[in-house]
């Protein structure tokens, strides 16, 4: 039997970066739900998110949480425009074109970043990366207590924007009755491009809380989006109350996983818990039926 | 308030309409009546924007709106109930109706609720249920609502009866009068010629894609012809 004294905190740093795990797949849910695309650039879009909070904290100065509404602001300024000028057009419409599109972007984008700034891992040094928080289980790192809360803060104003506002409603309208949406005066390709643009800022917000306690590299994104997808076919694909308690519970079998199986098998409890999923409950914890 | 010339409109290769005439004035009910297949959804489609006619002109208060976006003519106050409803079923009720003033009527939401709330009580008890959850006649109720939050200038009524049941139909046909009377212009839509005949002030009949009768009501009403190809006497 093990002792709580190991558990637990094991289970607090599975949490925080369950926090993180759900809110770039909250931005990837989004996006499925409204525009029925996966999108494959999502990793490499966090990968372009991250150099840029490092590169704003390095020429500049800018500490991570300060930079987190301009990396948020450029974020979604960059899906929105990615998904008017480049997704809709070249898509006409249909799936498989978009997964290429997307997929093809991914690309782009990684090889500009290695040809860039090389395949170098980098990370930031601040006042506050070693300072830790007690929690009388366990001393967890001050930027994976603030990653932890800034996540779910962020989720919460997700949840109030989609829930409260007329942004949030046509969001929701547009997914699943388009030609109602239209008739009551909405913008198919500008919600389109919101949506887009607020998930991808979902990544900007996710490198700000990340970078203080992880590292940027090319294929930093890889890791994540990975683990993202698995949380979305968790929580149930375009479920939002799904993507949060996805990640979570991911965070923490990945942490768990660790424990047990050793650092470099972690995720191997993420995957096995993909494939039950799959089998068992392939609409996810909380996803509707087709 | 409506002028619709000579519209032409289809799908791809497929032509439906073929030089339709039609016109709205302010405060009438119009009655566009047809068989199924003859084109009035596509008729409505075209007006409202979701489709682009490949010629013809239509003019709204004054505006050329031929092949205008459909935000637009929400803007100018051309409203569409559709055909099937096509509420958001994913969202409550009172979301949907907020919706509907989603670009035209958002300084009037808080007024034109409570008066969609009162001709419509059913929708205030299920203010909060999901509109997909709703019976065929909530639906249609609900996306009636809707268009009226917007304010509009004409109402368009895509077959607001289909579905319902004859006490149901009896009850839409008096409300879409009794709304006339307070004041809005309607184009109903419809395959129910004697009701829509009655509570019409003019109609038009498109058979093929083009207008094969029109005049007022009370004249159509007594036409050999619409009662021999319509009412089967
Ligand atoms: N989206 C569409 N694509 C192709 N053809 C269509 C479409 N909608 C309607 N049609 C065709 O156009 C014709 C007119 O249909 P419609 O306008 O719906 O008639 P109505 O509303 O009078 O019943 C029909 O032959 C129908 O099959
Ligand atoms: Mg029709």
């Amino acid at each position: 039997m093990l002792e709580l004294s190991i558990l637990l905190p094991a289970i607090l740093n599975g949490l925080t970066t369950g926090a993180i795990y759900a809110l770039i797949a909250l931005g990837l849910t989004l996006i499925y739900g409204v525009l029925h695309i996966i999108n494959f650039a999502h990793g490499s879009l966090l990968m372009l998110a991250l150099y840029g909070v490092f590169f704003l904290h390095s020429l500049f100065g800018i500490d991570p949480y300060l930079a987190l509404p301009i990396a948020a602001a450029a974020l979604f300024a960059v899906g929105y425009g990615l998904q008017r000028l480049i997704i809709g057009h070249a898509s006409h419409g249909k799936d498989e074109n978009i997964l290429l599109v997307t997929l093809g972007l991914s690309v782009i984008i990684e090889n500009l970043a290695l040809y860039l700034w090389r395949s170098d891992t980098r990370t930031i040094d601040t006042p506050y990366s070693f300072e830790v928080v007690d929690f009388g289980v366990a001393f967890i790192p001050v930027p994976k207590v603030i990653a932890f809360f800034g996540a779910l803060l962020v989720a919460a104003l997700l949840w109030l924007l989609m829930a409260r506002t007329d942004l949030g409603r046509a969001i929701r309208a547009l997914a699943k009755e388009r030609q109602g949406a239209k008739l009551v005066g909405i913008n198919v390709e500008h919600i389109f491009a919101m949506s887009f643009g607020i998930g991808c800022a979902c990544l900007g917000v996710a490198a700000c809380l990340l970078l203080p306690s992880f590292y940027v590299s090319p294929q930093v994104g890889h890791a994540f989006v990975l683990v993202a997808f698995t949380v979305v076919v968790l929580g149930g694909m375009g479920s939002f109350v799904g993507a949060l308690l996805g990640g979570l519970i991911i965070g923490v079998t990945e942490s768990l996983g660790g424990l047990f199986l050793g650092e470099s098998l972690g995720q191997l409890g993420i995957f096995l818990i993909f494939i039950i999923v799959l089998l068992f409950r392939p609409t996810g914890l909380l996803g509707q039926r087709a | 308030m409506l002028e619709v010339r000579g519209l032409h409109a289809g799908y791809g290769q497929v032509a439906v309409l073929r030089g339709v005439d039609l016109d709205v004035a302010k405060g009438e009910i119009v009655a566009l009546l047809g068989a199924n297949g003859a084109g009035k959804s596509t008729l409505n489609n075209n007006l409202c924007g979701i489709y682009g006619p490949t010629a013809g002109r239509i003019r709204f208060l004054g505006e050329d709106i031929c092949g205008a976006a459909t935000d637009r003519i929400v803007d100018v106050g051309l409203i569409q109930v559709p055909e099937g409803r096509r509420v958001f079923p994913n969202l409550s009720v009172q979301d949907n109706l907020e919706l509907g003033s989603y670009r035209r009527g958002r300084k009037n939401r808080a007024r034109n609720l409570e008066r969609v709330y009162g001709i419509f009580p059913r929708l205030k008890e299920r203010m909060n249920q999901l509109a997909g959850t709703l019976s065929g006649g909530e639906q249609q109720m609900l996306a009636i609502g809707r268009g009226l939050m917007a304010d509009p200038e004409l109402l368009i009524l895509d077959e607001p009866s289909l579905g319902l049941s004859p006490l149901l139909v009896e009850e839409m046909f008096g409300l879409i009068q009794r709304l006339n009377q307070d004041g809005l212009s309607i184009l109903l839509v419809e395959q129910n010629v004697v009701q829509s005949l009655a509570i019409a002030h003019r109609a038009f009949v498109l058979e093929h894609g083009v207008i094969a009768m029109s005049g007022p009501a009370a004249a159509l009403m007594n036409d050999p012809g619409l009662k021999a190809s319509y009412l089967g006497m």
